[in-house]
């Protein structure tokens, strides 16, 4: 526990110290990068890893997120209310989206999701009086919360942060509450858990709004950080990408999307200043890793070391290994 | 008046690509309970290797008939090549497989990117059917008609093979019940290969028969992707008339919606989809909620 505790003081400090050890304002913007997709990621794996409902539409929801923003700011709203009004937004879209997509799971979730993002992405695509169309929506300033104007990429990485810690304590928080628990159990045994007196939809239900408030919070991020926003972010390539995330580092697990959206900003960071194309790797990156490290990198990782100290695994994680 | 019946007959002519396009689609998800992600991504790279038929290589061009016999035999070993190497080692476990589908779907597109470059390749109409043909007053493309007789012949086609013959009793048995099938003798695992290079095929054919009508662009496969997968939640899986009334409903949605209301088109395609999720969730034909 004292290692564990140590280690996140460790990585508390790291993370706090980015501006002063990385090498130039670049970087601390890869940074905040990595913090918004890694709450974006946190917040889709509320659904992949935790209900065992995998979502191809979430880009679809960032970008609603990110559009109303936009759209609130041009009406002339103050950035305190426009994130107000686009979050309530999201949640109702959000709401639809959980409403329609939980009439199944397993397969049908998935084609239910993807063809509901694929849709807000036409529309967004297509509805130029409202979206711009593909010119898209830009944001002329970042707001200044306190005092402090988040255009400095010092402020703005603090500020993600901020978020990001918050969203991630929330996580730790949702893991080991009743509700959590409860989730893990419709996932598992879903007829059990009906039995035993659960409501299996209404948690699955909760569980997306849940993830939706995730997702709104790192679009609202996002949408300040590029200040621009394109159909380009609802494609299902965008979602595709969140995905990997997730599955990369480790569905299910509380620091695996965490480390998913580490490697995968700065594979796309690093990959895009040689060659133009991302895609291929992200579609190569994505078989290698189902067929090859199909539990995700942080719990494999886990697994190896476990096998090097020769520790005998606790009955929890041998019982998750035996399930996975 | 004139324009209505232009945008109908479009609207077949759509609905017949959408056909061929979606009856191996639905025949996959019947069988092997996935949606194929790919299968838009097939579409694109079969209009891409017709065309490159069609403009020659060194010199030698073939007409569009041999070119879409040809792509359609290359994809459909593509398809098989997939299903055998990548689906194959994944068995049962359904959510990796889509997952596979839909990193093969962005390898394709950026492949086809890097292979074709990002502007639009308009494929040549056949000479024989460049013209018009005229029904008493009114006057047709000759080359729309040819589709909608061809996405015929193959409808017909398909439907014989699926209905009389050994094989198609077989991929119905697999459809129903794969267990069941498995129990009486049939290798099913077999039949997967078998239908995932027809459909590959099925679609690579729509995509080079539809190029003079559609030309072939980057994005063609993000855009035909989601029409498949409308036509077949709105037929039912595994159902070969599901998916012709669905692909005829969706081209007579997208053309009349693309030409009435343009800003919304995307949103009055999908609506009948939701409507048919939230009444009839196995679909208007289909055999099993997916």
């Amino acid at each position: 526990m004292t290692t564990k505790l140590l280690a996140l003081i460790v990585a508390f400090a790291v993370l706090v110290a980015v501006p002063y050890w990385v090498p130039g304002i670049y970087y601390v913007n890869v940074g905040s990068q990595i913090l918004f997709y890694a709450i974006f990621a946190l917040g889709l794996n509320v659904l992949v890893g935790y209900a065992g409902l995998v979502s191809l539409g979430h880009a679809g929801l960032f970008g609603v997120t990110a559009y109303a923003t936009g759209y609130m700011l041009q009406l002339g709203f103050g950035h305190p209310m426009a994130i107000l009004i686009a979050l309530i937004i999201s949640m109702v879209s959000m709401a639809i989206f959980a409403a329609l997509s939980l009439r199944s799971t397993g397969i049908g979730f998935i084609m239910i999701t993807l063809a509901l993002g694929e849709i807000l992405w036409g529309l967004a695509y297509r509805w130029i009086s409202l979206t711009g169309g593909d010119n898209g929506l830009s944001l002329k300033t970042r707001p200044a919360p306190f005092g402090f104007s988040l255009s400095d990429a010092n402020t703005f990485y603090y500020a993600t942060l901020v978020i990001f810690l918050l969203s991630l304590m929330a996580m730790a928080v949702f893991v080991r509450s009743p509700f959590g628990a409860a989730l893990m159990g419709t996932r598992d045994q879903p007829r059990r858990m009906n039995a035993l007196g659960y409501h299996v939809w209404a948690i699955r239900f909760y569980a997306c709004m849940f993830s939706g408030l995730l997702t709104s919070i790192s679009a609202v991020l996002f949408v300040y950080y590029t200040q621009f926003i394109s159909p380009q972010t609802l494609a299902l390539t965008a979602s595709a990408e969140v995905l990997l995330m997730v599955i990369s580092g480790g569905a299910g697990t509380l620091l695996g999307p965490i480390v998913g959206a580490a490697l995968v900003v700065v594979v796309k960071t690093v990959v895009s200043g040689f060659i133009e194309r991302w895609n291929f790797l992200l579609g190569a990156i994505f078989v290698a890793i189902v067929i090859l490290m199909p539990e995700g990198l942080v719990p494999g990782t886990v697994r190896l070391w476990r096998m090097a100290w020769r520790k005998r695994p606790s009955p929890v994680t041998r019982d998750a290994e035996a399930k996975s | 008046m004139n324009l209505w019946l232009v945008l109908a007959v479009n609207s077949i002519t759509f609905g017949g690509l959408l056909f061929l396009l979606s009856a191996g689609f639905s025949l996959i998800f019947g069988l092997m309970r996935i949606p194929n992600l790919t299968h838009g991504s097939l579409f694109m790279v079969g209009a891409y290797i017709g065309v490159t038929f069609i403009l020659g290589i060194h010199g030698f061009q073939m007409n569009l008939w041999l070119a879409a016999i040809l792509a359609t035999i290359s994809v459909a070993a593509l398809g098989a090549l997939a299903e055998r190497l990548l689906l194959r080692r994944l068995p049962g476990d359904q959510l990796a497989q889509v997952l596979v589908t839909l990193g093969l779907s962005f390898m394709a597109a950026d492949l086809c990117l890097m292979i074709w470059g990002g502007d639009p390749i308009s494929v040549p109409t056949p000479h024989e059917l460049e013209g018009f043909v005229r029904l008493g007053v009114l006057v047709f493309p000759a080359y729309r008609l040819a589709i909608i007789v061809i996405a015929a012949v193959v409808a017909v086609g398909l439907w014989l093979l699926l209905e009389r013959t050994r094989l198609g009793a077989m991929i119905r048995a697999g459809v129903d019940d794969p267990d069941m099938a498995r129990v009486v003798g049939i290798r099913v695992s077999q039949l997967f290969t078998i239908v995932f290079a027809m459909g590959a095929g099925l679609a690579a054919f729509a995509g080079i028969i539809g190029g003079p009508i559609l030309t072939v662009y980057p994005g063609l496969d993000q855009d035909m992707l989601p029409l498949a997968l409308v036509v077949v939640i709105l037929g039912g899986t595994g159902s070969l008339l599901g998916s012709f009334v669905g692909s005829i409903i969706i081209g007579f949605i997208c053309n009349f919606g693309q030409a009435l209301l343009p800003e919304l088109a995307y949103f009055v395609l999908f609506l009948p989809m939701l409507l048919v999720l939230l009444f009839r969730p196995q679909g208007l034909f289909g055999r099993h909620v997916p």
